[in-house]
């Protein structure tokens, strides 16, 4: 398999730090912050900021969890999707939502999740923070926050892998063809 | 309760894990599951995947506004050949928190009183573009019918006193969410079983997920089979490992779940009741009856409730009841069983998400030879012709 390493451990704990500072600075502050990752990878990720923040601003910033397969449109004729867990910890009204996920590709899915949170309130503003943005937007949509911009062709694929989910930090780009 | 019934340790009767569909090892539970007609074909990983699916749905249900927009373009035709409030409300509200449209259809009013046949207004209402039917009648079969001559994916809403599927999934489900658990739960049903789909339904549902079901009621409401049972032990030709016993008081002992059923008025058929009065001093759950059930018990009821008869008003609505998490439950189930069969039953895996995600697919999404596999899954799923199980 043609698997290429494009972000090694160290790489994501310094985007993440990055991205972090990066969110404080635009937002001046954490007041009204809530942190949204979106399953799966998005939520431990999520979950690294909020204690990133902690760490050098002194403040918790809520952090949820958002599963917008409800909201997709491509859920016919697809293969099937597992419901997960939502979880906001605040009312969003009024709040500055960061939704989190680990790659940005069609937009799609942050299309569902921007609808998912509507659902759920009237936030002040909603951005968007990336470990990975891949291109081939199919929809007007833009990170705020990116870790890595990552050109690719539209038939690779591009894998982040968690800890805490896949027993290792690291973002691989393979050619499905070769999978 | 074991001991008293004087025949321990039934065996669970061993149900087969349906294989995987294209042999690939890996078998995702509703994948190719058209039709839900009775919990006799389910498997516990089905169940369990119903589940979960409601246990999201009841988060969307205690939002302010509760609806999401998953089915939305797709219609669910509700039609009903028996009259029913809670059941057809629970369906119709159930399609419309997953943004589905939804068509009431009574068989008066309709082009049922004209003598069409239940086939063809089926076919009518495909032709209209119909996406799911849920169906309630009389007759027991009624719906197998429908599954077998329709491509739609149909819901039994209770067919005569044969099967009540949805109504299973959400007492086991709320027996879950009290106890954490089914399997080892100990459930008594009590009252007409000879007439009640719930308790059928139920002791498919209930057994498959392990749960120690007894079955309890007057001899004259008990079928032929069941009393064969409650004299000579084993399970005999019941098809459920089970327990029967006709003393309440000694079926009741230690019970973590009571589930009177409803006293079917409607369906008596001349004497097999000596009175109500007898009925509710002999079978009525009340105060009394409860406290020889576990210190936990919680007390289930399909509904409606004949208060005073097989329950009483005390009972009904006192702390040990969860009727009404019943009801919201009903809606949460049923949400579920919805985006099931339509959002997932339909899948072929043509497409890859992971690619956006970034996430591991699991072996099961990609199953190119689907559309071949299609007669496989069909038999897998094929429909049985109703018969009555006692």
């Amino acid at each position: 398999m043609a698997a290429r390493v494009i972000l090694a451990a160290e790489d994501i704990r310094r985007a993440i730090a990055r991205i972090a500072h990066e969110i404080v600075e635009q937002n001046s502050g954490v007041d009204g912050l809530v942190l949204v990752g979106l399953r799966t990878r998005g939520v431990p990720i999520a979950q690294r900021l909020q204690r990133a923040i902690e760490t050098f601003e002194g403040a918790a910033v809520p952090c949820g969890e958002l599963d917008a397969t409800l909201y997709r449109d491509d859920l016919f004729g697809g293969p099937m999707h597992e419901l997960r867990r939502t979880m906001l910890p605040t009312d969003v009204t009024g709040a500055k939502v960061v939704l989190v996920d680990d790659v940005l590709f069609t937009g799609r899915t942050v299309r569902a999740a921007l609808d998912a949170v509507i659902d759920h309130g009237r936030p002040s503003a909603i951005e968007l923070a990336v470990l990975i943005d891949r291109g081939h937007r199919e929809l007007p949509i833009r990170a705020n926050y990116v870790g890595k911009n990552v050109p690719t062709a539209k038939d690779e694929t591009v894998r982040v892998h968690i800890v805490e989910i896949d027993g290792c930090d690291e973002v691989v780009i393979a050619n499905r063809a070769n999978e | 309760m074991t001991e008293a019934n004087g025949h321990p340790g039934i065996a669970r009767a061993e149900r087969q894990a349906a294989p995987s569909p294209v042999g690939t090892g890996f078998f995702e539970p509703w994948i190719g599951r058209r039709q839900v007609l009775d919990l006799d074909d389910f498997t516990q990983a089905e169940i369990e995947r119903a589940f979960e699916t409601a246990d999201h749905m009841k988060e969307i249900l205690a939002r302010p506004i509760p609806r999401v927009p998953t089915l939305r373009g797709r219609t669910v035709v509700n039609l009903f050949y028996e009259p029913s409030t809670r059941t057809r409300v629970s369906f119709e509200l159930a399609a419309k928190s997953l943004g589905a449209d939804v068509v009431n259809v009574t068989a008066s009013g309709s082009s049922v009183e004209k003598g069409e046949t239940l086939l063809d207004t089926v076919r009518t209402l495909r032709a209209l573009g119909t996406d799911l039917l849920v169906i309630r009648h009389k007759d027991a079969g009624a719906p197998y019918a429908v599954a077998r001559h329709t491509d739609l994916p149909v819901v039994n809403a209770g067919d005569g006193a044969h099967a009540h599927p949805t109504q299973a999934l959400l007492d086991a489900y709320t027996i879950r969410e009290r106890f954490g658990r089914v399997e080892g739960v100990r459930v008594l049903i009590v009252g007409d079983i000879a007439h009640s789909r719930v308790a059928r339904s139920n002791a498919w549902g209930l057994t498959t997920l392990g749960a120690e079901v007894t079955f309890c009621g007057p001899p004259t409401l008990m079928p032929a089979t069941a009393l064969a049972v409650s004299r000579r032990g084993g399970s005999g030709q019941l098809p459920w490992p089970i327990h029967v016993e006709l003393d309440l008081e000694r079926a009741i002992e230690g019970v973590d779940v009571v589930m009177p059923l409803r006293v079917q008025i409607e369906r008596q058929d001349g004497n097999r009741l000596a009175s109500l009065r007898e009925y509710a001093r002999d079978y009525g759950i009340n105060r009394a009856r409860i406290a020889l059930a576990a210190p936990h018990a919680i007390v289930m009821h399909p509904g409606p409730m004949n208060e005073g008869i097989e329950i009483d008003p005390d009972v009904a609505h006192g702390d040990r009841s969860v009727v009404e998490d019943q009801v919201t439950n009903g809606v949460a189930a049923r949400m579920a069983v919805l985006y099931l069969l339509l959002a997932a039953g339909e899948s072929t895996g043509t497409r890859d998400h992971g690619a956006e995600t970034g996430e591991a697919e699991g072996p099961g999404h990609h199953r190119p030879g689907a559309a071949s596999d299609a007669p496989s899954i069909l038999d897998r799923r094929s429909v049985t012709p109703a018969r009555e199980r006692l």
